[in-house]
């Protein structure tokens, strides 16, 4: 365990009605640094979140926030040090997005929460801060989703909190909104030295977008680290049991399930430009095969993806008559060919030979199946 | 905008303040005898002292107005904690049950003191009726806990203020003859009869339980914002619901217990304030919701007893042609409101 971890969960044991959903999470968080917590829907994400805001309290373990234990600590206490952003919609009576942000200030006021100038002041700031201060008179049942959540997160800010803990904020939102929120947590990370903790469906950002990741799969903390250990190999279809589908962690890249029956088409690809042309055949429901490609091309790990076979050549090698005796055999069994390819140099010429190959044959078509 | 808010929040409560004193200057000179102006300035000096227009004014009138204005005050501010608590806008003592089990346990009392003849102290009203009244909000506590939308937590609500109403009705037919006229009256809501002693007791709780109220307006602006939001703001969420029963189950026992039960106060003053006002900010609504409440419920005593002077009508009968609908516009409103967004 670190030294001054702002937030630091040992041995923790979380679940409802002494039924423990996720068990024996340890970890500790620096100020000023991104958690996000990732794992299938019902792996227990919500539920380590709510214990951590003391909206549940652990079964057993112990957290603890700011070097203080968490049990030991009085509401308004752990108001002023955390502060949260749930999903779910809240339901306001004639509020303005202001009066929002402002409740807020509540740990700060007085017994009838009168807000002050100052309370005032920070609010406005924290509106500015989220980008939501033309909001401060509108009515927060009239906003967008987006909108809402910038109100939402200028409300946490306004709370001052070392620790700002988020349930999938960025979960309904259009992708500029995404990226806003997340660039403001950011932000908020690097200039108040917020610790903040979330988690979060969109792994592509998770990736992006955190210091440390935590999965939770199978009902414990499978694995923490930083995301360039977590979003490597095929852990990640692991974590999320996928079924349909693979999921590319170096570009954050979904692709549906290869057709895997014997290919109807061969094309020639190679740079980027076949990417299109693989992702087509796919929606036709046409097996297809690619080639030859270099391991390092960009269109690789598409083709890898969808194609019933690739041929491929090493990264940085010339393509060996080898792999062109490979991708002669397939083309032999296909119907029809497609090169996209229209430029050859010294480490794809062999590709030239293969559309010549199919041109001969009467293979060779534009792409108009 | 700010200023805006405030000149209208001003504005409001003198208004509210306007029409309370004239309600109440109007509740003093009219009634089936009348009586002229003059008595009454009379009476504020302190110069009449006696004749028969002093003892209307003094024993009959000035009471049933003055437990008018804070009965009708105490059940607004019930029904507003109500809807706060259930996070419902038609929750009130009525609708939820609460009045017809303050009932039951009143008319329970009322039959048992007439049978081992003593008589009946105002304070053994109050907490005979607080006993149904937060029995009954146990169970509709039990069922809101089960039930996730809230129109099946109004219908639970309904259905045990049905429950209630029958066994009072069942307590009634095995009364004497004798019981019944007293009962009959009190239990379609009234505010006649009221004296002196009853007004310092009512007074004292009604003022105290919606000062209470006031001071909770805090955590109750932090519940409106949904249970966990509270909880984060540092509201301690057990306590703070403890608080919600118990004061807004002392006001409606307390109305109930004097009044019987009154419809539809609960929920329509509530939601004409934040209409008034334009907020729903508890700081502001409490003592608004009070006064309205108060205001409500005197000019609806004063219809009752002049429309058809000498006959008077249930105060209940006023108070839901004027309240129903209120409850039918919010629904409505309500309904447009989620349509936009």
């Amino acid at each position: 365990m670190r030294e001054n971890a702002v937030l630091q969960a040992d041995s923790l044991a979380v679940g409802y009605h002494r039924k423990i959903v996720v068990d024996g999470l340890s970890f500790s968080i620096m100020p000023g640094e991104i958690c996000t917590l990732i794992g299938p829907n019902g792996s227990g994400k919500s539920t380590v979140l709510k214990t951590i805001s003391a909206q549940l309290s652990a079964i057993s373990g112990d957290i603890s926030m700011c070097g203080d234990a968490l049990c030991s600590l009085k509401e308004k206490d752990i108001a002023k040090r955390l502060s949260v952003l749930f999903t779910q919609k809240l339901s306001t009576e004639r509020m303005t997005c202001g009066d929002v942000v402002g409740t807020g200030r509540y740990p700060y006021t007085g017994t009838l929460g009168i807000l002050s100038d100052h309370d005032l002041k920070i609010v406005k700031e924290s509106m500015e801060l989220a980008g939501a201060a033309s909001l401060y008179h509108t009515d927060f049942r009239q906003i967008s989703d987006g909108q809402r959540q910038c109100v939402m997160l200028a409300r946490a800010i306004a709370q001052q909190p070392k620790i700002l803990l988020l349930d999938e904020p960025t979960s309904f939102l259009d992708i500029g909104h995404k990226l806003h929120i997340l660039t403001l947590l950011r932000q908020l990370a690097r200039e108040r030295q917020i610790a903040v903790i979330q988690s979060l469906h969109e792994l592509d950002l998770a990736q992006k977008f955190s210091d440390m990741v935590i999965c939770i799969h199978k009902g414990k903390a499978e694995r923490i680290g930083i995301p360039e250990e977590i979003f490597s190999g095929d852990y990640i279809s692991a974590l999320y049991e996928m079924q349909h589908g693979t999921y590319d962690p170096r570009f954050g890249n979904a692709e549906p399930t290869a057709l895997k029956w014997n290919p109807r088409i061969f094309v020639i690809g190679g740079g980027g430009a076949g990417i299109t042309i693989y992702r087509r055949l796919h929606r036709l429901g046409i097996p297809f095969a690619a080639g030859v490609l270099h391991e390092s091309d960009l269109e690789y790990p598409v083709a890898n993806a969808l194609a019933s076979v690739v041929v491929t050549e090493k990264a940085f090698e010339p393509i060996s008559s080898e792999s062109v005796g490979k991708a002669f055999s397939i083309m032999e069994r296909c119907e029809k060919v497609i090169c996209c390819t229209e430029h050859y140099g010294t480490m794809n010429a062999a590709n030239r030979e293969l559309e010549q190959h199919a041109r001969a044959a009467g293979k060779l078509c534009d792409f108009v199946p | 905008m700010e200023k805006q808010r405030m000149k209208r929040t001003v504005i409001c409560y003198f208004f509210l303040c306007i029409t309370a004193g004239l309600l109440f200057y109007f509740s003093l000179i009219c009634g089936s005898s009348s009586i002229p102006p003059a008595a009454v300035y009379g009476l504020l000096k302190g110069t009449l002292h006696e004749g028969a227009s002093y003892r209307i004014l003094f024993d009959i009138r000035l009471p049933r107005t003055i437990s008018a204005f804070l009965l009708g005050g105490g059940l607004s501010v019930s029904g507003y904690l109500l809807q706060s608590f259930f996070r419902n806008p038609i929750a009130g003592p009525f609708v939820l049950g609460i009045s017809s089990g303050a009932k039951l346990t009143i008319a329970l009392l009322m039959i048992f003191a007439l049978k081992n003849s003593f008589v009946i102290q105002s304070g053994m009203m109050v907490s005979a009726a607080f006993i149904g009244a937060i029995l009954c909000m146990l169970m509709v506590l039990l069922f809101s806990g089960k039930v996730r939308s809230g129109a099946q937590l109004v219908i639970a609500g309904v259905m045990i203020g049905y429950i209630c109403n029958a066994l009072t009705d069942l307590a009634v037919t095995f009364a004497d003859d004798a019981n019944i006229v007293n009962l009959h009256n009190w239990s379609k809501g009234s505010f006649s009869g009221t004296e002196w002693k009853d007004v310092r007791i009512m007074t004292i709780l009604i003022l105290a339980a919606s000062v209470c109220a006031f001071l909770l307006s805090k955590p109750i602006s932090a519940y409106q914002l949904g249970e966990s939001y509270a909880a984060n703001m540092g509201v301690h969420l057990p306590i703070f619901r403890i608080f919600l029963i118990l004061l807004s189950s002392i006001l409606s026992a307390c109305v109930t217990a004097f009044a019987g039960p009154i419809s539809f106060v609960g929920i329509a003053v509530p939601h004409l304030m934040k209409g008034l006002f334009g907020t729903a900010r508890p700081l502001i609504m409490i003592p608004a919701v009070f006064l309205g409440g108060g205001v409500f419920c005197m000019g609806c005593d004063l219809i009752a007893r002049t429309l058809f002077a000498p006959q008077e009508l249930s105060v209940s009968t006023v108070t839901a042609v004027f309240g129903a609908p209120v409850v039918i516009f919010v629904m409505l409103y309500r309904a447009n409101e989620r349509s936009t967004i």
